[in-house]
């Protein structure tokens, strides 16, 4: 597992693109030669990983969506998982 | 989780622009019947296409030939995908790819660029392409890296070039690419005519396997390999592109819909084209795209074998053009009642010497 800090911020890695699909009502990341159907919660992620919000910032932002605390471990560990399949940056 | 019950939307369309290609590789994937440029789709046609699949669920295009840059349009076809929120990648051989086509086509909004190399020397790689090429491949490299586009390569491996594995992955490595597709020759169309010129003996194949694991060790964290098995050896199929009609679709130069790139050599299906349908109405309710869906068409040894949902019986393209028959099981498949079109052509060329004269290819467009 790579190890994400949380100060660390995370941007999708180029030439990485999101993009919200209205035919399948569905996040999607799409990489040069495949495309990834993303569940709410990893699009949601992955949408505010722009490499400017910190891991923290992200939490925060998140759990004030989700109105849900105790969300870190949990994105924390999407976004090193995300980091190791080659979708993310980790820039700090 | 992509549903089951309904009817998958294609995720990628591959946009066969043109056959025309200034190169005249011996494992060309397109049909050994190539469409004229006085039968390609025009500018407008070709938009139409790339809105209606954007519209369909298409995310993803893959402009691809023959060699695109052929296309004086490409900029405009490019630009218009960009805007129906494709994500555009480029599959070319370099050949025209000059400082100023690059910058059009990256003010077009295109995402990234897949460049084709034949072997690491110029020598070879010239003699199987045809076509003094290696140089401008090397240049068209730099420009791409130069630009900031991301660069992917890829190499089809075959017999002539299989011993060369770590220098091209080396020679890949240096021209600054991220990712290499290492894809062993699929014998389709031009490949399948060439066969007995192209397909390595086992031996061979071992040893290149040994290689490519040594310099994906070598290399790992400098580029991303990706080994595309040569299926003749295997003893089972590779999976049919994810399933017919299921993940993606291509469009060829003439505006027929084909699920796959090899599929119009399936002379038993006729195809739709774009010019008399529409798209969507061709992914969901044509003959030739509902043909393989599922597995009821399937019939034994596939029809009650339990890896019919892993590899869908392989290849429709492959048992075609070997059994005659699209429903027939892949006859890579152990199982095949037609494993014999395989093992002869094997032990066909398992007597050729590794240094007999160059092989006599026969190449398209000559
Ligand atoms: S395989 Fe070679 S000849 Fe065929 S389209 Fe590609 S570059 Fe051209
Ligand atoms: S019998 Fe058919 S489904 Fe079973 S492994 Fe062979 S090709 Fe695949």
């Amino acid at each position: 597992m790579s190890a994400v800090k949380l100060s660390d911020r995370p941007s999708l890695r180029s030439p990485g693109l999101m993009k919200y699909d209205k035919a399948r009502q569905t996040e999607l990341l799409l990489l040069p030669e495949r495309v990834v159907e993303l569940n709410d919660t990893a699009g949601a992620i992955l949408r505010l990983c722009d490499g400017q919000r910190t891991v923290t910032q992200l939490i925060e932002e998140l759990e004030t969506v989700y109105v849900q605390t105790g969300l870190g471990d949990d994105i924390v560990a999407f976004i090193s998982s995300a980091a190791e399949r080659g979708w993310l940056e980790l820039c700090n | 989780m992509v549903g089951t019950m309904q009817l998958d939307l294609p995720y990628a369309l591959t946009a066969e622009v043109t056959h025309r290609c200034p190169l005249h590789c011996p494992y060309c994937s397109n049909p050994i019947e190539l469409r004229q440029r006085e039968n390609e789709l025009s500018t407008d046609e070709w938009l139409s296409v790339l809105t209606q699949a954007g519209d369909l669920g298409v995310a993803q295009v893959h402009f691809t030939g023959g060699e695109p840059l052929l296309r004086q349009d490409l900029e405009v076809l490019v630009h218009c995908a960009r805007e129906a929120e494709l994500y555009v990648n480029l599959i070319t051989s370099g050949i025209g790819l000059t400082e100023e086509r690059l910058r059009q086509l990256s003010e077009a909004g295109i995402n990234s660029v897949q460049l084709s190399v034949q072997a690491s020397s110029a020598k070879l790689a010239d003699s199987i392409a045809g076509f003094n090429s290696h140089e401008l491949k090397r240049q068209a490299a730099q420009r791409i890296r130069a630009s900031g586009l991301p660069l992917h390569m890829n190499v089809v491996l075959h017999r002539a070039n299989l011993h060369q594995i770590e220098e091209i992955i080396e020679l890949c490595v240096e021209w600054g690419a991220q990712r290499l597709e290492l894809a062993n020759a699929q014998y389709y169309g031009w490949a399948l005519r060439n066969v007995q010129q192209l397909l390595p003996r086992r031996e061979q194949l071992q040893e290149a396997e040994a290689a490519y694991v040594r310099a994906r060790e070598r290399f790992r964290n400098q580029i991303e390999l990706l080994w595309i098995l040569p299926d003749y050896y295997e003893e089972f199929p590779k999976p049919c592109i994810g399933g017919w009609g299921r993940l993606s679709l291509t469009v060829a130069p003439d505006g027929r819909v084909l699920p796959c790139t090899a599929a119009s050599e399936i002379r038993s299906l006729s195809f739709e084209n774009v010019k008399e349908r529409e798209l969507s109405w061709i992914w969901k309710h044509s003959p030739s795209f509902n043909a393989f869906r599922g597995s009821d068409w399937m019939p034994e040894p596939c029809k009650s074998c339990e890896r019919r949902e892993l590899d869908y019986g392989g290849c429709r393209c492959q048992a075609f053009l070997l059994t005659g028959d699209a429903r027939t099981a892949d006859p890579v498949c152990k199982w095949s009642p037609h494993r014999y079109a395989i093992t002869d052509r094997i032990r066909s060329i398992e007597n050729i010497d590794d240094h007999a004269p160059a092989p006599v290819y026969s190449y398209r467009g000559r």
